[in-house]
């Protein structure tokens, strides 16, 4: 039975049996998340893509651009704005979706904070963790079902745990421990009125795959993720900017070395690394051989406990 | 520059690790990891102070694959975790899975998109029960391939016979289970024989080192020769931007190739038509295979939404109502018969109830318990569905992302279980 079935594939197969390469990892992870986009356009009422201006929701967006052009995103783009961002990485965010002509909602950490919604113990503090906060309220506010994400397995321990389509209670939690069985690619994207989901459609992708499709794709990234000159000084292991946000501490030497941004998170907790890579392509020759994983060099708040990511996930953290 | 240069075009493979943490698989993977230069520094310096702290004298490797801190706590591995590493040929995906018998469902749900499964074993002990249920729901998930990684092979001083017992004893088992290719490896991944490296203790054992099947196992291969299966997605209409002034179905095609002009069936429709065109952000294509997400514009005026699907007109699928299918129960809440599910196969999701479970299979021994009782959480049981409306499916030794399905509670939301069809 079994055999008679193949022998009727194989006589139909010959013609194109030579044709098909096995697909490009890239074009593999591409054809992933176009899926997982279309998905979530399919089954969610209120969906929204979370974009920053760093580069892995610039990634997003043209996933996004591949899977609904020539018609519009079946959501706008939402940044939830610390107040202490890089103003290139701002200014870059505006400008990308003005030329998507897409609708782009900011709503910030600063009016939570007013609004005494959200606490910090200092003017200058990483804003980091407050997002969640904002971000709960926003999608409170515009009854989102579910958050797109630029989110990666390859970054964090706790990221490598979570499903694809993950889903949060009403307080915007994750369990890991009661997570959705998540098979082939068959997504459960139903929730209850006040639950959501974020969906994380780059799950496999790797820090090098973000920057080989940057290259491939031609997108334009935020100027600060080549390398640049400026102020920094030595703190442990990283390289912390000297901005207005984060002065030098007594006894700290100030030095202008040539480096660039591997993420362009909060300014109070994200460091350069030290590098001359002013190409898409310096870059990507520096990740393949690179020696420290993305948050380790430049994510102070990750630093602080084996487990940060994990307790900011739980309280609501995308 | 020719680092960038070779990571530009690689394959993709997908596979999973079974296995428990006596068998040594946490450091099979720390050394897969560590040996393919995918540790970072600051991972290798936290891991070093963690076994320093534990008063171990050398870096534990498997404390790489340690992940969130209620797992620390309990010393457990409570759900699959990703991982990622590649060689100047291949991109991995590891879906690192436990071992206890309670975790059944994550073991299923790494599988369900795997490649290539490893099943760990360590040389002193044999195929033990839990080789058994590992061997089985690898096969059952439908992996063609698996590697035996004989482990531990240091401890008995790496001999050739001590190897060649348990993998006659694995073969013995597991022979006849219908996989394309087993491939044993002795192995020590603690010493780093045969891993990445071939090491110095294995000198009789000529075959490929683990690294060296991963990279040359075939990439799914098998897909892109079944026939044609496309679940649709959405629907473009032509006033959400236009190809040709038609409506463009959006989807990923999940099995086989297309290519302009052919002929498709619409399901459950069953109209027969040509596609008229393949189209991307990229540009219009003349052909396409399993893995790519496309729009499909048709040549006929076609009432398709959600749902349908379009398949190969000389080789459709089965459209219908009822089905068999064998049923792996996640729910902590035992099966109800009496209860409505809804089912999610392809892109469709319809109404559907269980009729008869008719045999609960032993994952240890493969053996039919007739009709049991209570269908409960990790219990897999052959049992007869049906739905409101026809489903397009193929039976999933046949034809895998057409022939699964899962069951989501209408009432909870959960995903209770996960079905392929018979």
């Amino acid at each position: 039975m079994q055999q008679e079935h193949l022998t009727s594939v194989i006589d139909l197969a010959p013609h194109r049996a030579g044709r098909f390469e096995p697909l490009d990892h890239l074009d593999r992870l591409e054809s992933e998340a176009i899926h997982i986009m279309r998905e979530v356009a399919a089954e969610c009422r209120h969906p929204a893509l979370l974009f920053s201006g760093g580069k892995d929701s610039i990634v997003m967006l043209r996933l996004a651009e591949k899977a609904f052009r020539p018609g519009r995103f079946p959501f706008p783009l939402v940044h939830i704005d610390t107040g202490h961002n890089f103003p290139e990485v701002l200014a870059f965010r505006d400008h990308r979706a003005t030329q998507l002509g897409e609708r782009l909602i900011v709503r910030s950490v600063e009016d939570s904070i007013r609004q005494g919604r959200a606490r910090v113990s200092g003017p200058n503090d990483s804003r980091n963790a407050l997002q969640a906060v904002t971000l709960v309220d926003t999608i409170n506010e515009f009854q989102f079902d579910a958050c797109l994400g630029g989110a990666r397995r390859d970054e964090e321990k706790a990221r490598a745990k979570e499903r694809i389509f993950s889903f949060r209670d009403e307080f915007g939690v994750w369990d890991p421990k009661n997570q959705r069985p998540e098979l082939w690619d068959l997504y459960n994207a139903r929730v209850h009125p006040g639950e959501n989901l974020r969906v994380f459609p780059i799950s496999n992708w790797t820090e090098l795959d973000v920057w080989s499709y940057i290259a491939r794709e031609a997108l334009e990234v935020p100027e600060i993720y080549y390398a640049h000159e400026r102020a920094v000084v030595r703190r442990g292991v990283q390289l912390v900017p000297v901005t207005a946000l984060t002065p030098p501490r007594p006894g700290e030497v100030v030095e202008h070395l040539s480096v660039r941004f591997r993420t362009v998170g909060d300014i109070t907790c994200t460091c350069p690394v030290a590098s001359h890579a002013d190409t898409v392509e310096a870059i990507i020759a520096e990740t393949a051989v690179t020696s420290v994983t993305e948050r380790g060099a430049t994510r102070m708040d990750d630093q602080t406990s084996e487990a940060s990511m994990e307790l900011r996930k739980k309280q609501g953290y995308f | 520059m020719d680092q960038a240069e070779r990571t530009m075009h690689t394959e993709l493979l997908r596979f999973i690790t079974c296995g428990s943490v006596d068998d040594g698989k946490s450091t099979v993977i720390g050394r897969l990891l560590y040996d393919s230069k995918a540790i970072f520094e600051d991972q290798l310096a936290a891991i070093t102070a963690t076994s320093q702290r534990r008063g171990l004298s050398e870096t534990d490797l498997a404390l790489l694959t340690d992940g969130l801190q209620a797992e620390r706590e309990q010393g457990i591995t409570i759900d699959v975790a990703y991982r990622y590493f590649s060689t100047p040929v291949r991109r991995f995906i590891i879906a690192d899975t436990p071992g206890h018998e309670q975790y059944t469902r994550n073991m299923v749900t790494g599988a369900s998109t795997a490649d290539l499964a490893i099943i760990l074993m360590d040389v002193r002990k044999g195929v033990l029960p839990q080789t058994r249920r590992h061997t089985h729901l690898v096969r059952l998930l439908g992996i063609p391939r698996v590697v035996v990684a004989v482990n531990k092979m240091d401890l008995v001083q790496y001999q050739a016979s001590a190897f060649e017992k348990v993998r006659d004893e694995f073969i013995a088992f597991a022979g006849s289970l219908g996989f394309e290719e087993i491939i044993p490896v002795p192995m020590s991944a603690l010493h780093g024989d045969m891993v990445v490296e071939r090491g110095s203790g294995l000198p009789w054992y000529t075959g490929p080192t683990l690294l060296q099947v991963l990279e040359r196992a075939p990439v799914d291969e098998a897909l892109v020769h079944a026939p044609f299966r496309f679940p649709v997605q959405l629907v473009q209409r032509p006033g959400d931007g236009e190809h040709e002034a038609r409506r463009g179905y959006q989807g990923r095609i999940a099995s086989g190739s297309i290519a302009v002009g052919e002929s498709v069936t619409v399901l459950p429709a069953g109209i027969v038509t040509t596609i008229a065109g393949i189209h991307t952000f990229d540009g219009p294509l003349q052909d396409a295979r399993a893995g790519q997400s496309v729009t499909l514009t048709l040549s006929d005026q076609v009432d398709i939404s959600r749902g349908d699907m379009i398949a190969s007109a000389s080789l459709p699928p089965r459209s219908e109502k009822s089905f068999e299918a064998l049923l792996c129960w996640f729910s902590t809440t035992p099966l109800d018969v009496n209860r409505r599910f809804l089912v999610r196969q392809g892109t469709r999701t319809v109404q559907g109830k269980i009729g008869t479970v008719a045999y609960k299979l032993d994952v240890n021994t493969s053996e039919h318990v007739p009709a049991p009782a209570q269908v409960a959480m990790n219990d897999i049981v052959k049992a007869t569905f049906k739905v409101q409306h026809p489903v397009a499916v193929d039976s999933y030794g046949s034809n895998r992302p057409n022939g699964c399905f899962i069951l989501i509670d209408e009432v909870s939301n959960d995903t209770v279980a996960a079905g392929m069809l018979l």
